[in-house]
């Protein structure tokens, strides 16, 4: 049994002259629960259509549970239930009969028992009672959740899930969040695809980060927390003094500029109307080594705190602020 | 739930491990549904779609407008009119054959054109590709699929117009022994197959359009683009059929033999024309399949 439920090297996909996909190295471990992230136009959809036999790479290979796709496309998909870009369905059928359609489309897929998937599987997403009405008639909420239906039809080794819980409500969300950790609690690959960063972390064990086609990091939730940088927030009046101290410690501290260190720098206190904010990343060095050299140099530190990166500022620390996201 | 439900049912419940065994251990093509499922699904699909009933509709109004105006009209005078038109009031049976001739040139390659052209587009369109694809279907197997569904919408097309022409040329005419085009005179039943006859030649006649439909289909997300460049080729193809200074390339054409069915309504019946008309389909049918495969099956599916 391979290890890895997905696979690539160098997998690549050029469209013209954009280079939507570049060299991706993607592991996907059996039986985690990989959140793909990454901004909008990073190439995780194209990336999960390569995986899905829909789009050809131009370069590097994918293998998904132990095969080389596209070549065994037939061999593999049958064990995979996906969701990619959205639900669609014929607007003219039923929820029921969208389900049966494509659960014929699947070779393995044994008719005797279609009509009893397909029940079962619109009860397991609540589609039950609109099960017979034409799908041009479903909220996005419901095609959503057709969709995963469609998913379910066979019993699946992985799951492929882009943006599962697009145009879901809260309650919806947290239910599809439950039959996420079902799969995975039955040992079923995820692989998810999100930019609700807050969805991931709750139910993800690894993470994968895109930004313009490449894949900037992967590894379990904690390593990516971990990776995140470690601030220290200083409050002196002595900032100038301060931050050469921090400089002058040589080790690895990145001082921020003033002003750039975010929300607590712009935050100006009228108690303290003579204290200023120094920020600085501090890498691997303990806190405690840089307020002894703070205190030591006469600096009057006020204030001091270490600062965590959150999953959201690790993305952005990956990704790029705001709209400025690269291109 | 109810008793049928037994532990084919369990399956999507237990995803996982063990699911990779069942699936794995199943025998690939037997216990699912075959190429022959999804044809009827795609059968299906086509024929519960309300469109797919205009298209036929408006198909059978046909040979009922013709039968209406004769009726009311009395006749128009010998020698006017599409062939056979005079005939009607004499034998209603004469209706289907009038019918066909009109919606040769122009309504069955329209409704073909439709269908053909939606094929593949029409499922881009709705985005239903990438899901059929990953279920998965194949991408020749659905290509089959889609061209059979194709053709026997041709069938249903050109059946709907003789049928309801039969039927209505019977309600509103006197019916009785056929008089041929070499003059002989067939019996009530002779007539009818040979009617079933020239819907098989029509329909014959129109696959190779359906082919190329197919083909037209796989290279757009636009419905709409494939249906219209395929009618509007069948209508070129015609035009040029026409035209004296092309007439090396009329063999060629498909469209050539649509209308020469007139050998079927001969005793002895001549089956030249059908033979030649099947073997030009066929030809069509082979390079337009040919293209429309390596056309999709290196297609990036982005709908």
């Amino acid at each position: 049994m391979p290890d890895l439920a997905i696979e690539t090297h160098g997998l690549t996909k050029r469209f013209r002259s954009q280079l939507a996909v570049d060299g991706l190295d993607l592991a996907v471990p059996q039986g985690a629960v990989f959140g793909f992230l990454g901004p909008n136009g990073s190439g995780k959809t194209t990336t999960i259509r390569m995986l899905l036999g829909l789009v050809a790479a131009t370069a590097g290979d994918a293998r998904v549970l132990g095969s080389d796709m596209p070549r065994h496309v037939d061999a593999v998909l049958p064990r995979v239930g996906a969701l990619v870009e959205g639900p669609a369905f014929s607007p003219y059928l039923s929820g029921e009969a969208n389900l049966h359609r494509f659960d014929a489309a699947d070779r393995r897929a044994p008719r005797r028992t279609r009509t009893a998937r397909v029940a079962e599987a619109l009860d397991r997403v609540g589609l039950s009672h609109a099960a017979r009405k034409k799908v041009h008639a479903y909220s996005l909420g419901m095609k959503q959740r057709l969709g995963l239906a469609n998913a379910l039809l066979m019993p699946r080794e992985l799951l492929v899930l882009d943006e599962p819980t697009n145009g879901l409500d809260p309650q919806g969300t947290r239910e599809v969040r439950a039959l996420i950790r079902s799969f995975a609690g039955d040992g079923t690959t995820v692989f998810v695809s999100s930019h609700l960063l807050a969805e991931v972390e709750q139910i993800c064990s690894h993470v994968g980060v895109m930004s313009a086609g490449r894949l900037v990091t992967q590894g379990t939730l904690e390593e990516f927390r971990d990776e995140g940088e470690t601030r220290v927030l200083v409050r002196t009046p002595d900032a100038v003094r301060a931050r050469e101290v921090l400089t002058g410690l040589e080790l690895g501290i990145n001082i921020e500029p003033a002003g750039r260190g975010g929300r607590e720098a712009a935050v100006s206190r009228p108690d303290a109307t003579d204290d200023e904010s120094v920020t600085a990343r501090i890498g691997a060095t303990p806190p405690e080594v840089i307020v002894a050299a703070l205190v030591g140099a006469g600096v009057r530190v006020r204030g001091f705190e270490t600062l965590h990166a959150n999953l959201e500022q690790r993305f952005v620390e990956l990704t790029g602020e705001g709209f400025d996201v690269v291109q | 739930m109810s008793s049928e439900v037994g532990d084919g049912v369990e399956a999507p419940v237990a995803a996982g491990r063990g699911g990779r065994e069942a699936a794995v251990s199943r025998p690939a093509t037997r216990a699912g549904g075959g190429t022959l499922s999804l044809l009827a699904s795609e059968l299906r699909t086509l024929f519960r779609r309300r469109r797919t009933w205009a298209l036929l509709g408006a198909l059978a109004l046909i040979p009922i407008l013709i039968a209406v105006a004769v009726r009311l009209s009395g006749g128009p005078p010998t020698g006017r009119g599409p062939a056979f038109l005079d005939q009607i009031t004499n034998n209603g049976f004469f209706v289907g054959v009038t019918a066909i001739l009109v919606a040769i040139p122009l309504f069955l390659p329209l409704t073909i054109g439709v269908v053909a052209g939606d094929a593949i587009a029409g499922e881009a369109s709705h985005g239903t590709l990438r899901y059929l694809l990953i279920a998965p279907a194949g991408r020749i197997r659905l290509l089959l699929v889609k061209y059979v569904a194709a053709a026997v919408f041709c069938a249903a097309a050109t059946l709907t117009v003789v049928v309801v022409g039969t039927l209505i040329g019977w309600a509103l005419f006197p019916i009785g022994p056929v008089t041929l085009l070499s003059g002989a005179t067939v019996s009530v039943g002779d007539a009818l197959l040979r009617f079933l006859a020239i819907a098989a030649y029509v329909t014959i006649s129109l696959l190779g359009m359906s082919a190329i439909g197919l083909f037209l289909s796989t290279l757009t997300t636009v419905p709409v683009g494939a249906m219209a460049a395929t009618a509007i080729l069948a209508v070129v193809s015609q035009i040029m059929d026409a035209l004296p200074q092309l007439e090396w390339l009329h063999p060629w054409l498909f469209t050539h033999y649509w209308l020469g069915f007139g050998d079927l309504m001969r005793e002895p019946i001549v089956w030249d024309s059908f033979a030649d008309n099947a073997l030009l389909q066929s030809g069509y049918i082979v390079v337009f399949g040919a293209l429309a495969v390596s056309r999709f099956l290196t297609k990036d599916v982005l709908s």
